[in-house]
């Protein structure tokens, strides 16, 4: 018998009665105003956030807040202007001197912070991990209330990798003193398009 | 005494009060913090209930739900693995990263990994393993378990992270800033991350619906390392499996409120299918948890979803010390697990408590682990597990309190002793006398009072 | 209605006092209050430290000693929470499953059963209650602070109705003070930690007098509030609210 054969036998036989499942449509939170509740979420986790009207907004918000001498990678062609587009073919490493990183996502979530990303957003999937500092656009209308609304959001989409980011990437391991910056990016800053 | 044993380890941690309070304070304040945002969350208590049925569900169908699982992660282009032990699970990780010739491998947090010594299995082998979690690397260096699931190293200062940094790293002597640390390491391991080809996981939740796996850090270092391998092997329990997707909206929820007082993990990952040029490996692991699905007392404590909400709350645990509990999970829940994989070995743990029942109330599965400690004690003690000394006092205990007339002579020559032979009771051989005063002797028992007054009233 | 009244082994012994508070208290309220002589245990240490199975013929003599009343009042939570929750007997279940329901802590039979609504009661003190583990997530005399769920104390509430006494706020309202049974000896270095830091959250916020349902919890603090020459004195809650000017 292989170790798979036993392990299941040994399930089959251990397991109690069925108990059946709870029914979750029960958890709903209104928003009186969900762009704001986003908006002190994500800064009362250490984000920055901009309201702008457009995309063109976003290009003039890059320079005056990051260092434009070191890499910028977008996968936005809308900001070619003061990104470098990313090459789809590129090797994962090739990204590891990019210090800002410009990507837009899917949709956000109102109760924690997160926007919720797939590949075709990402482009590569060390991006948003790899940078320096993030930099998310997000539409205002994108904006769900719970997780609850994020996964009917996400539905059965069949992405190979997509996650959730919360934040800058941070650590309170040492005295629980909390530093921003991990190995993650450093700083996180998200554009919200009215 | 046993140097092995929680009684005698937590006593030496008491030994530097001043430490003891830090680090109780320290964990106090992480309650304090789950318990601000859980008042926040609407219908709190109703998201643990849902989230206690969905395990009792899993639990009951798990046959099932593997194999949807193990059907679905194969569809995704992810191998799979079965591991009825920890010696298989190391063989299996083994000999994935030897068919590629690769020596080294960065692996984030996975307390399974930590149960199975994979670490020191590969090193044996000529692999060299990074924790790339911060706490878990700082207690990598300094060659000591973690002593949280969460928080490895909690119990440590940082002047003594600074002095691990300086010996390791060549940070400069007595720098403990912890900004300036996690720099350090940051640095240290961004190259760990770009040069090793090979990426461990753990799993936090394994979707059986859609084959996927969710990994939920604060640092990044998961998905830095993931996502820059050629061979991305991920460990799991089975016990870790949900049914369907839209379940991991109520653990998410729940996951990080519970062990922080954060609204989510910064990150929440979610790996369904390799990237080109790119292998992924689960290895499904037992290792004693098909038998803990069998005990009908114990079971539930398969529910666990590692926030460690439990340790932070537990007042034993926050002033004796995670590292007290000798064993991989610390902490009340470790002390509902352990007697399963070794009731010798870990006997002592379910009496490190009190039985003071905060953790069952913190649990966002809401096991009820104090009654579960609880009925251990009785499964260790007839398992013949408890020491002579203790058996005997409690059957003579049983004894005088069966018999009102043994019972009564015995509280008056208890209360003669007291008053007018304190010194029999008051010495160093009587632990009650150590720290605490004797209660004083009244001149007469509620008995006594009762048979004179009783007509009076 | 008749009361049975259970006067836990080690309050028999040494603290009399509060056994006596019960009595008069409830003498008070109207109740016939019987005091059977032959009782001893209900078989807690034994039980905690895993002994549960030598308990029979202690529970066969709770039983016998208290089958016969309407109710049972116990001046110890945690001596009511053993026997709702553990007594079980071979020889007499029915009787077993009876009295785990009739059995009560002595608060909570003056909140619930009694109704209770006024108290003829003086002490002009500042008083910390402290909730005992049993008491609080056991019988839930109180909210406990670990849920999201309405704020209520039965203590509180009574106390509240003494005149001249003023309750203190705590840092932390319900942390365990580490009696624990067996666990104050087998695990004495944390046991007591934990017993002077409640003491010491009891005597940073003002108080003179720490109050509780269980005298297990107070004669360890005591035994440290002694040993550190402090003049906080601990007093069971039938003391409190039986006591007149």
């Amino acid at each position: 018998m292989s170790s798979r054969e036993k392990i299941l036998a040994t399930v089959l036989h251990n397991q109690p009665q069925l108990t059946p499942l709870p029914d979750i449509s029960i958890f709903k939170v209104h928003n009186q105003d969900i762009v704001q509740k986003y908006i002190d979420t994500f800064i009362g986790i250490g984000g920055k956030i901009f309201s702008v009207e457009s995309i063109d907004a976003v290009k003039i918000l890059i320079p005056e807040n990051f260092d434009i001498t070191k890499r910028i990678v977008t996968t936005l062609p809308e900001l070619t202007d003061v990104a470098e587009l990313y090459s789809p073919t590129a090797d994962p490493h090739s990204f590891q001197d990019v210090e800002l990183a410009i990507i837009n996502a899917h949709f956000s979530v109102a109760e924690n912070g997160a926007v919720w990303l797939t590949e075709p957003v990402m482009g590569h999937r060390i991006l948003p991990y790899i940078c320096q500092h993030l930099a998310v656009i997000v539409s205002a209308t994108s904006i769900v209330s719970t997780m609850h609304d994020a996964y009917a959001r996400i539905g059965e989409d069949e992405y190979g990798f997509g996650a959730f980011i919360g934040g800058p990437s941070k650590t309170a391991d040492i005295e629980q003193a909390l530093v921003m910056g991990a190995h993650g990016p450093i700083t996180m800053t998200v554009f919200i398009i009215k | 005494m046993n140097t092995k044993e929680h009684a005698t380890l937590a006593e030496n941690f008491n030994k530097d009060e001043e430490r003891v309070n830090w680090h109780d304070g320290s964990l106090w304040w992480i309650r304090q913090k789950r318990d601000k945002i859980a008042n926040q969350t609407p219908q709190w208590e109703e998201l643990r209930e849902a989230a206690s049925a969905i395990k009792s569900n899993v639990l009951s169908n798990l046959h099932d739900y593997l194999l949807q699982f193990e059907s679905n992660l194969q569809k995704n282009g992810i191998k799979v693995h079965w591991a009825e032990d920890a010696a298989e699970h190391n063989e299996i990780v083994y000999s994935i990263l030897k068919e590629k010739n690769i020596t080294q491998m960065g692996k984030s947090k996975s307390m399974l990994t930590e149960q199975c010594h994979l670490n020191e299995y590969l090193e044996e082998r000529g692999i060299d393993v990074i924790n790339s979690d911060l706490g878990e690397y700082i207690q990598q260096l300094d060659k000591e378990p973690p002593s949280h699931i969460v928080l490895p190293c909690i119990h440590k200062r940082k002047e003594e992270i600074g002095e691990l940094f300086h010996e390791y790293l060549g940070t400069e002597k007595g720098l403990s800033d912890p900004t300036l640390l996690t720099r350090a390491a940051r640095k240290h391991l961004r190259n760990v991350f770009l040069t090793r080809r090979a990426a461990l996981t753990g799993v936090n939740f394994g979707v059986a619906e859609t084959g996927e796996y969710i990994v939920c850090t604060n640092e990044g270092n998961a998905d830095m390392g993931a996502h820059l391998s050629e061979v991305q092997i991920a460990s799991m329990g089975i016990e870790k499996l949900i049914p369907q997707k839209k379940h991991l909206g109520v653990f998410l929820r729940l996951l990080a409120r519970s062990a922080t007082g954060q609204p989510i993990t910064i990150y929440s990952s979610h790996f369904r299918k390799p990237r080109p040029k790119q292998e992924m490996h689960l290895i499904l692991v037992d290792a004693g948890r098909s038998r803990q699905l069998g005990l009908v007392d114990f079971r539930d404590s398969l529910k666990c979803i590692k926030c460690g909400g439990c340790m932070n709350t537990c007042p034993v645990y926050r002033k004796g010390g995670g590292l007290s509990y000798h064993n991989t999970i610390t902490g009340p829940i470790g002390a509902i697990l352990a007697p399963n994989l070794d009731m010798k070995e870990h006997a002592d743990l379910p009496f490190a408590s009190t039985l003071c029942g905060s953790c069952s109330n913190v649990c966002p599965v809401k096991i009820n682990i104090h009654e579960q400690l609880y009925k251990w004690r009785q499964e260790i003690v007839k398992q013949g597990y408890a020491t002579n000394k203790k058996s005997l006092g409690i059957k003579i205990m049983s004894w005088t309190l069966s018999s009102p007339g043994t019972y009564k002579t015995t509280g008056k020559v208890g209360r003669f002793v007291l008053k007018h032979l304190p010194f029999v009771l008051n010495n160093k051989i009587n632990p009650w006398y150590k720290q605490r005063d004797m209660p004083q002797a009244p001149k007469e028992s509620f008995d006594e009072w009762y048979a004179k007054n009783k007509d009076k009233s | 209605m008749t009361v049975g009244l259970f006067i836990p082994c080690y309050v028999n012994q040494f603290y009399p006092h509060a056994a006596i508070a019960t009595l008069q208290l409830l003498q008070k309220t109207g109740v016939d209050v019987v005091y059977p002589p032959k009782q001893t245990c209900c078989g807690q240490p034994m039980a905690n430290s895993g002994f549960e199975y030598l308990t029979e013929d202690c529970n066969d003599l709770f039983i016998e000693n208290f089958s016969a009343f309407d109710y049972v009042v116990a001046p110890s939570a945690s001596c009511v929470l053993h026997i709702k929750d553990h007594l079980h007997s071979q020889k007499n279940n029915e009787q077993a499953t009876l009295l785990r329901a009739k059995i009560y802590e002595l608060v909570e039979f003056l909140t619930d059963i009694l109704k209770v609504e006024k108290l003829e009661a003086c002490f002009p003190h500042k008083v910390g209650i402290h909730h005992s583990c049993h008491g609080l997530r056991g019988l839930h005399l109180s909210q406990m602070s670990e849920l999201v769920a309405p704020e209520f104390s039965k203590p509180q509430y009574l106390l509240n109705m003494v005149q001249g006494l003023e309750l203190i706020t705590l840092d932390r309202q319900d942390e365990c003070c580490g009696f624990g049974g067996t666990f104050c000896v087998t695990e004495e270095a944390v046991s007591v930690k934990m017993g002077k830091d409640r003491v010491n959250d009891h005597i940073k916020n003002g108080a003179e007098y720490i109050t509780s349902s269980d005298l297990s919890c107070l004669m360890h603090l005591e035994g440290i509030l002694h040993r550190n020459k402090s003049a906080v004195k601990i007093i069971h809650i039938a003391e409190i609210l039986n006591s007149t000017l």
